[in-house]
């Protein structure tokens, strides 16, 4: 008898051992990384995890805002993640106003963050002083993306200004091609005019008008510039643009039918699928006055078990995904760039490689609008946008008022 | 169909004639003892789900909530800036639209299509099945299958122009005065089906004599489907509206699918606003603000008939 209780009590403690180990470095990790490429990437992180002797537990939502509202609700229901994706900026802020995030400082000043991060970045993870969250990529979503070979038959040079853009779409479009693919959804219309207040508008326009919240800087000419320009470039497009996804819009610009597209550094992936190669096949530009709009991705820490701060799990998830080399093989698979500037980027493409030389330089350091307003007024914006695009009827006034309008209804 | 009705008239005279007896009194009490504690579970989870929901929604439109909910006093703010919201002044006006456009649409439809198939056509089966297939078919698969169908690049108009036809021109689905009507379409397709069923069973439960005299009367057969058939199938007719009303008013995968409100704004519906701000927008306080509308123009629209319908009635009886 003594010897069979003996027999269970060891198994029963064979069997709880490596529970208790597994169950102290158990990450779950909520993210919406689903198609080919991205959970490629986000198996880097897996895998680096693993090494670091943690179980990864992949909780993968399709879609950001399914994610992040699975996430959130998960959050406020008491049963969160161990770590949650989200896009740099504002979209956690609440959580962080409700105590509901662990402050990552003790991460952050030992991985000197602050030293390698660009500073928009910084500021961005950062709510009253403490770190909440960790950046794990930087897109650049302002990119003007072009066919090589139909801007060589044409004799268009890559373009440098916004007015160069129209240009070069007059001509491919009195060659019977389409001049501007682009992908008719709120979000591509509001990216490409955002990329155009920055490159054209200049930073200091778009700091005035969504950091500083100046109605006066919306009645300036150079906003009215920009949004007769932005009008233009709207006569390019084709009859099919409304309602088009941005992948579709790409394989438009690789399959020569059409010139360009503006959309962010996330398109590289579909001409590398095509088997293109940047700077060969197709070109990229910053167009305009050389602002980096950084947009990207973010992990936060749901506060555990009462405690404040990032416990040890948490506090490993961090520093692997921050560690330089996971941040190099990651961030090549996924199109972007690396979010800490002191990595060594030679290995990765001709076009990543222009986006971390732009990020080099503190003053074309942009982050867009996520990061800069709730996204209340972003929708609110974003209705406006889309109207003065799709709407042939509305002038440059009215888009303007409503502009203003949108401003002091959401502010 | 019918036969439920008809079927319902025997068991209301046999409750009532129990009712009448005495000494049956409290052998039904005790049956409806049982069946209100089966069906207790069912009213909790529709006052607390339900009802406790509605309220809960209403009570949030009164606040400032944004990401979370919070239980502030905001007053009339949300209505004011919703109000003030030209999204939400078109999606009503849009739902409106698609609303007489589409309930009007699929009755007249589904009625022809009943008609038709009511003149004992050959493969009836077949037909029906045809018919009603689109409505086994997910919204969402529809709007795709409509929104590259109607796509002027992709789908009817290019086809037609490669015909040889260079001028033809139907870009309804990118015009912005145009697109609400494409999901009309989109819309009567998917449920004429559905209403050419119920209203089928109605006809095939009209009294065959009643045909027989009005063929010995010489009414024309149109005649005796809209003066005779059409009255006597009422019941199905108001079945079938109420069946398009709900899907009018959750009228949301569709347009997701089709045309994502766009283009520009112009096909936006009041379920997606509520959608976009409570989830994408991060704004519940407007979001709840507008379900809230919603539900207020359902009630004030109900409201009459429910009390023509049961009130009324009730009161005559008693």
């Amino acid at each position: 008898m003594r010897t069979f209780r003996l027999a269970c009590l060891a198994t029963a403690m064979l069997a709880a051992a490596p529970l208790t180990a597994r169950a102290e470095m158990r990450a779950e990790v909520l993210h919406w990384w689903t198609s080919g490429g991205e959970s490629a990437a986000v198996k880097v992180f897996a895998d680096a995890f693993t090494e670091a002797g943690g179980t990864w537990v992949d909780s993968a939502i399709a879609g950001g805002q399914a994610a992040r509202t699975a996430g959130i609700n998960r959050i406020v229901g008491g049963n969160p993640p161990t770590a949650m994706q989200f896009n740099t900026g504002k979209q956690f802020d609440e959580l962080v106003a409700n105590g509901l995030l662990a402050d990552l400082d003790a991460v952050a000043a030992e991985g000197k963050w602050q030293d390698v991060l660009p500073p928009a970045l910084t500021e961005a993870i950062t709510r009253d002083g403490k770190v909440y969250a960790i950046p794990v990529n930087i897109h650049g979503i302002n990119w003007l993306w072009y066919n090589k070979k139909l801007f060589e038959e044409h004799g268009i040079a890559e373009p440098t200004s916004w007015a160069d853009v129209a240009a070069a779409g007059e001509k491919l479009k009195a060659a019977g091609l389409i001049g501007l693919a682009q992908g008719g959804q709120p979000w591509q219309e509001r990216s490409l005019f955002n990329a155009m207040l920055v490159g054209d508008g200049g930073t200091d326009l778009y700091y005035r008008i969504y950091r500083d919240g100046d109605q006066e800087a919306v009645r300036s000419d150079g906003f009215r510039k920009v949004a007769e320009l932005f009008k233009q470039l709207q006569g390019l497009t084709d009859a099919g643009s409304p309602g088009r996804n941005w992948n579709d819009a790409t394989a438009m610009v690789l399959t020569s039918k059409a010139g360009m597209q503006v959309i962010g550094d996330w398109a590289k992936g579909e001409f590398t699928a095509a088997g293109q190669v940047a700077d060969q096949d197709y070109g990229c530009a910053i167009v305009g006055q050389g602002g980096y709009l950084m947009g990207g991705d973010v992990f936060v820490f749901p506060v555990v078990d009462g405690a404040s701060s990032a416990n040890e799990t948490q506090a490993t998830l961090a520093e692997v995904m921050f560690a330089p080399e996971t941040q190099i093989a990651f961030n090549t698979i996924k199109g972007s760039v690396p979010s800490r500037l002191d990595v060594d980027v030679s290995g990765m493409d001709a076009c990543a490689q222009k986006g971390a030389a732009a990020l080099k330089d503190p003053a074309r350091q942009v982050p867009t609008t996520d990061f800069l307003i709730s996204p209340d007024l972003s929708g609110a914006l974003d209705d406006v946008i889309t109207q003065f695009w799709n709407n042939q009827g509305m002038t440059t006034d009215q888009f303007v008022e409503q502009f203003i309008g949108a401003m002091q209804a959401a502010g | 169909m019918t036969a439920m009705v008809t079927a319902r008239i025997p068991a209301a005279a046999t409750a009532r004639a129990l009712a009448g007896r005495a000494d049956a009194r409290p052998a039904r009490w005790r049956r409806q003892l049982g069946a209100k504690l089966a069906l207790l579970p069912l009213m909790a989870v529709v006052i607390v789900v339900y009802l406790g929901c509605m309220l809960w929604t209403v009570r949030l439109s009164f606040s400032s909530s944004k990401l979370l909910p919070v239980q502030d006093w905001a007053g009339l703010q949300q209505y004011g800036r919703l109000f003030a919201n030209d999204r939400f002044l078109l999606s009503a006006i849009n739902i409106g639209i698609f609303g007489v456009l589409f309930i009007g649409g699929c009755l007249v439809f589904g009625f022809l299509l009943a008609v038709f198939i009511d003149q004992r056509v050959r493969a009836e089966g077949v037909l029906r099945t045809v018919f009603l297939f689109p409505h086994a078919m997910s919204l969402v698969v529809t709007g795709l299958a409509w929104q590259w169908f109607l796509n002027p690049t992709l789908g009817l108009q290019k086809l037609v122009r490669d015909l040889g036809f260079a001028d033809f021109t139907f870009d309804w689905i990118v015009n912005q005065q145009m697109v609400i009507y494409t999901l009309v379409i989109a819309g009567i397709w998917q449920a004429s089906g559905l209403v050419m069923a119920i209203l089928l069973a109605g006809l095939r439960g009209v009294d065959e004599d009643l045909w027989k005299a009005a063929r010995v009367d010489g009414i024309p057969a149109w005649r005796a489907y809209l003066s005779i058939a059409l009255p006597l199938i009422g019941p199905m007719v108001v079945t079938a509206t109420v069946l398009l009303a709900v899907q009018v008013v959750k009228l949301y995968d569709l347009v997701v699918a089709m045309t994502r409100g766009g283009p520009g704004i112009a096909s936006e519906v009041p379920a997606k606003f509520v959608m976009d701000h409570l989830f994408e927008r991060n704004n519940i306080g407007l979001a709840t603000a507008a379900a809230t509308m919603m539900l207020v123009t359902v009630v004030a629209i109900l409201a009459p008939w429910i009390y023509a319908r049961y009130v009324r009635e009730t009161g005559r009886r008693a």
